[in-house]
């Protein structure tokens, strides 16, 4: 490692701890009060969920229209291991969200090998096709409460967890993008037959980056049940998955970055809109008319937003200044 | 020995015979032309090589190991590179994560050692970065590592998918109409190029090819198809003069 790469880590560091810092002080000095600190831990599982599927969409390449269903298995899963266990607040939350993880995981196997076989818009209708079995499954499996809902989760997810566990995940992303394994994910997304024809073992990367995806949806799914306190398998339903589908599409498939605005703004916007919930899907649509207008590759397209690269510009500009 | 021997290979689609009873041998350090009509099935013994089609009858041998029915990947790890007919290059990556994709199989680092950023993950990117400038560097286009590769002229595009062919490190690489769509000038730089490579690689080349100003320039030994068949095989001179090629081009 050389000392560029390490000063990179110190300052991204730093610029998280900071911002970390002023949101819990405006948490504490109820600048933010509860409303608005909710809707930021909803937009932190947003985020999560979000960037998973642009793993799938955006870096794969692959139309992946279930992603709530396995955010419902990591949910339930987590949360039932939290019920039925008793154990240090932090050991079962980290422990039930690497359980659902692993769980919505082990699914995304399943249902991986056979579907990535498929293409476009085959693959599409095969997820959206689990994502409904899961949500009627539970809604009818004796140990998740029906329709009733699962109730009597014990909440471990607050602003400072969330928070850190947003970092975890996209710090995982970016390190996992930027990899051997990464770049084979990436040249399936460009071209699959030039891919294999230069020693890329395409299937075996199509699944794994799918199952990576599920296993973070999962995670994400188990953030949830531990904020909300209750699991209703209707909140699971196809369009769901749509949202996060539309958070990719508008951050820009292949951009961590982009997903995680797009996920803050929609995660506001769409609080805003419960009042006219009719209108919600209209303003969706809207949107997604007007940026494929306007900006038809997402807000930030695959560019990432850089903290380093920002203040190497800055720096320089005012060296600039300073030899004028 | 040889590098590549098909025995009687044969390609059925339903009931069309597209390939039939091809076989053919490349040693070591050969430049081997496959030349034919439209429709002949050069393109069709490409695939069959290159495990895109498992072969519906005969065996394709590379080296000792028998590679009927292996996966495009694994002919790939055994030493057959390839280009492609119409440029299948990875758009909307650099040049240089074009030619780094292709050193995947020669890294080893675990998703683990990935993600917290291990000795080893540092220790092989780095490796793989300057072997991978070194390549573009052989290929004059070292100043074009960071661009989109999409952007970059037609002729330096096929340039880069034969350097990202050998990034694989092919004993025997397979060019499939590595001159289609090229002006005079750029097939003469071409042939210069491919010149070059069997020079500096030691790789056996074959290519399809319908420029028979290249063809004739630089092939060793020239193998000639019509209907799934060969038809002729040969030095250029005498497959110039060989009637039933004449034939097959001009019609009885």
């Amino acid at each position: 490692m050389d000392k560029k790469v390490v000063s990179g880590y110190l300052k991204n560091i730093t610029a998280i701890m900071v911002v970390y810092a002023i949101v819990f002080y405006l948490i504490q000095i109820k600048v933010i009060n509860n409303y608005y600190n909710g809707i930021l831990i909803l937009a932190g599982i947003y985020i999560i969920v979000a960037a998973s599927l642009n793993l799938a969409t955006g870096y794969l390449g692959q139309l992946a229209l279930g992603h709530a269903g396995f955010m419902a298995i990591g949910a339930y899963t987590a949360a039932l291991f939290a019920i039925a266990v008793d154990l240090p607040k932090y050991v079962e939350l980290v422990a039930g969200l690497i359980l659902g993880g692993l769980m919505a995981g082990i699914f995304g196997l399943i249902i991986g090998i056979p579907a990535l076989r498929l293409r476009g818009d085959y693959l599409g209708i095969v997820t959206l096709g689990f994502g409904e079995i899961i949500r009627i499954a539970l809604l009818n499996l004796p140990f998740t409460g029906g329709a009733a809902g699962l109730k009597g989760i014990p909440r471990y997810v607050n602003f400072t967890e969330i928070y850190f566990l947003v970092v975890v995940v996209i710090a995982f992303l970016f390190a996992f993008i930027r990899s051997r394994h990464g770049r084979a994910i990436l040249s399936i997304k460009e071209d699959e037959i030039a891919a294999e024809s230069v020693g890329i073992p395409t299937t075996f990367y199509k699944v794994y980056g799918f199952v990576v995806s599920a296993f973070i949806a999962g995670v994400g799914g188990g953030a949830l049940g531990f904020y909300q306190r209750i699991l209703d398998p209707k909140k699971f339903n196809f369009m769901f998955s749509v949202e996060f589908f539309i958070i990719v599409v508008l951050g820009g498939m292949g951009s961590i970055t982009g997903t995680i605005i797009a996920a803050l703004a929609l995660a506001f916007i769409n609080e805003f809109l419960y009042s006219i919930d009719e209108l919600r899907l209209v303003f969706y649509a809207l949107t997604l008319i007007i940026l494929m207008i306007f900006k038809p590759d997402g807000l930030l397209g695959r560019k990432e937003f850089s903290l380093i690269k920002l203040l190497n510009r800055f720096s320089k500009k005012t060296k600039i200044e300073n030899a004028d | 020995m040889s590098l590549l021997k098909t025995e009687h290979i044969g390609m059925t689609f339903g009931g069309l015979k597209a390939v039939s009873d091809f076989s053919i041998e490349i040693k070591e350090n050969e430049l081997v032309g496959l030349i034919g009509p439209n429709g002949a099935g050069k393109t069709t013994i490409f695939n069959m090589l290159t495990g895109v089609y498992a072969p519906t009858e005969g065996k394709v041998l590379l080296g000792e190991t028998v590679v009927n029915g292996k996966k495009p990947y694994q002919i790939v790890n055994l030493g057959l590179g390839r280009t492609f007919q119409n440029i299948r290059l990875f758009k909307g990556l650099t040049v240089l994560d074009n030619i780094k994709i292709a050193f995947h199989k020669d890294m080893s680092y675990t998703t683990l050692s990935a993600v917290f950023r291990g000795k080893k993950f540092w220790k092989e990117e780095k490796e793989i970065e300057i072997k991978a400038r070194e390549l573009l560097g052989l290929f004059n286009m070292e100043a074009d590592a960071g661009a989109l590769s999409s952007n970059l002229p037609y002729g330096k595009q096929r340039k880069l998918e034969i350097c990202r062919a050998l990034a694989t490190n092919p004993k025997l690489l397979l060019l499939d109409e590595p001159a289609a769509g090229m002006n005079p000038q750029e097939t003469k730089e071409l042939m210069e190029t491919i010149a070059f490579i069997r020079e500096k690689f030691k790789v056996s080349i074959l290519l399809i090819e319908h420029d028979m100003s290249l063809v004739m320039g630089i092939c060793e030994r020239i193998v000639v198809i019509d209907y799934g068949r060969m038809i002729a095989a040969g030095t250029p001179a005498e497959i110039k003069s060989n009637e039933k090629v004449i034939g097959a081009y001009l019609g009885q």
